[in-house]
């Protein structure tokens, strides 16, 4: 006589989903299709662009060749200019973003109030593209480097008291304590109870960010805000293209540098 | 018995950079910096001193924000949306094959190099200039933005992918080969199922990246909400500007709850 083995049998093919999950997995699948649809129909894409699209590239890439090198010493200084912007932006952003991290940090803010005023300020400073802060910051100071600083430190002062706030609310209760039994102040405690132990972070970071704003400074010129910017835009402007494709090849190296610097530091302190 | 040093009477603070000279080494060198920098950097202090009460004055102009052309406001912002919604897919669907071949074990050597230099190259590149070239090729209007943010986040997820294939466990990559699987078939049942969480995770981000960026390619004008404000601040209607700023602030930090959200789950 045949036993059977358990009360059911294996199924003789193998599925990788079950049919509740695939239906899961369609119904996914059409709404993001659906979301799409009325993405794209909303638009109003003007498709004859689309058709000779491929010829205006051509057209454009023989316009840039040759290069015209002799354009490139102008702009070495604007070049220097743009990561003088990321550099100093990025130092006050660093200053700024200590008591910012301080204040949103739920371990060390002083009571739920002006934690939500910590917050608030890094989801503003966050938000808020460099670009645009740029905009505003050309509106209150002019069209120049400042405006461009104050853009950079807007933006990356949130970034960088994120990150922080973040550490801090990870610190090791431990040392805290430690300071703490020393009959130490709030402010004491921080210095030295907290802040070395997010200085590898502090650091780490601002580095990290040093290199993303070089390439953000590189098209604060577009509104003003100096830096290279300023004259890939009139390149383009004035249809030099073969001046455009000398300032795209010299972005490109000043961003790639920042960012191998930069690696390189991170490696090394981690 | 050895006699043990006796220990310093007053505590140093650690040097932070290994030893003191390094530390002070690098507190001139920055120092050094800042000066050298300010000094260059050409700045017209009048203006800038004068920025101060125009700056208040800007501030009483923006408060309080001005919300009554919302339907101008809300135009941008759809589109905004849209934008970054149609980009992240058709970024997902190009930085698959671009993830591909940018992967040293999967592509064969002059594909591996060609895409691997063709992420660097379009990773450098800001998206405000990238959607200058697809504003020159395609008009003004959100097709260059949706271009632009396409193409952004096809390199970014591109670059990601490939870095998730390269790390796959060879296991059962070899075992789906031994069965005779072309290679189709090998990236479809022992590579994808190893890197599709993270993939998924990373084109939620991405979306919630896009809707940040979408908001500024309108500077150059290539659609979304980023042109509306640019025209406000171009027409001095501060109380507008101070609107929109408003709007994308709520938008962004809801797409980052969002994506956020969808990411603790799919962990």
């Amino acid at each position: 006589m045949v036993q059977r083995l358990g009360t059911k049998t294996a199924p003789l093919t193998w599925r990788r989903r079950s049919p509740a999950q695939s239906a899961i997995l369609w119904l996914w699948s059409a709404a993001v299709a659906f979301a799409a649809a009325w993405s794209v129909s909303a638009l109003d894409i003007e498709w004859a662009f689309f058709a000779d699209a491929h010829e205006q590239a051509v057209d454009l890439a023989q316009r840039m060749w040759p290069p015209r090198w002799s354009y490139l010493p102008l702009i070495v200084r604007p070049l220097i200019e743009t990561i003088h912007i990321a550099t100093l932006g990025t130092a006050i952003a660093l200053v700024l973003s200590v008591p910012l991290a301080f204040l949103s940090a739920r371990n060390t803010t002083a009571n739920g109030f002006t934690w939500a005023i910590g917050r608030a300020l890094l989801v503003a400073s966050r938000s808020v593209n460099t670009v645009i802060w740029g905009l505003v910051f050309v509106a209150i100071f002019g069209p120049g480097p400042v405006a461009g600083i104050c853009a950079v430190a807007a933006r990356s002062v949130g970034f960088l008291a994120k990150m922080l706030a973040e550490a801090i609310e990870e610190a090791d209760r431990g040392p805290i304590e430690a300071i703490e039994a020393t009959g130490a102040g709030t402010a004491q405690v921080y210095l030295f109870g907290v802040l070395p132990q997010v200085m590898p972070v502090l650091i780490g970071t601002t580095v990290y960010r040093w290199d993303i704003n070089v390439r953000e400074s590189s098209v604060l010129g577009f509104v003003g805000a100096g830096g290279i910017g300023l004259y890939l835009y009139a390149s383009i402007n004035q249809f030099a293209w073969q001046q455009v494709l000398v300032v795209l090849a010299a972005i490109l190296v000043i961003v790639l540098a920042s960012e191998a610097l930069s690696a390189w530091v991170r490696a090394r302190i981690s | 018995m050895h006699p043990t040093p006796s220990p310093a009477t007053v505590w140093r603070r650690p040097p932070l950079f290994g030893s003191l000279w390094r530390q002070r080494l690098a507190v001139a060198a920055v120092a050094g910096y800042l000066v050298w920098s300010t000094s260059t950097l050409e700045v017209n202090l009048e203006r800038v001193l004068a920025g101060f009460p125009r700056a208040l004055d800007m501030f009483a102009r923006m408060v309080p924000p001005d919300f009554s052309r919302w339907q101008l406001l809300m135009n941008g912002m759809v589109e905004s949306v849209q934008m970054a919604f149609a980009a992240s897919l058709a970024g997902v669907l190009l930085s698959i094959p671009l993830g591909i071949a940018a992967a040293r074990n999967l592509a064969p050597g002059p594909l591996y190099l060609a895409a691997r230099g063709f992420i660097v190259l379009g990773r450098t590149l800001h998206e405000v200039i990238i959607a200058i070239f697809f504003v020159k090729l395609f008009g003004f209007g959100p097709v260059a933005g949706l271009l632009t943010l396409a193409f952004a986040s096809a390199i970014f997820l591109g670059k990601m992918i490939a870095e998730d294939i390269e790390n796959v466990r060879p296991g059962p990559v070899e075992a789906v080969r031994a069965t005779g699987a072309g290679f189709g078939q090998v990236v479809v049942y022992s590579i994808v199922p190893q890197v599709l969480a993270r993939a998924v995770g990373l084109a939620i981000y991405r979306l919630d990246a896009n809707l940040r960026h979408s908001t500024v390619v309108g500077i150059v004008g290539a659609g979304g909400i980023g042109q509306t404000l640019s025209a406000s601040f171009a027409r001095y209607e501060y109380d507008f500007s101070l609107a929109i700023l408003l709007s994308i602030i709520a938008l962004v930090a809801l797409g980052e709850w969002f994506s956020d959200w969808v990411r603790r789950r799919l962990r």
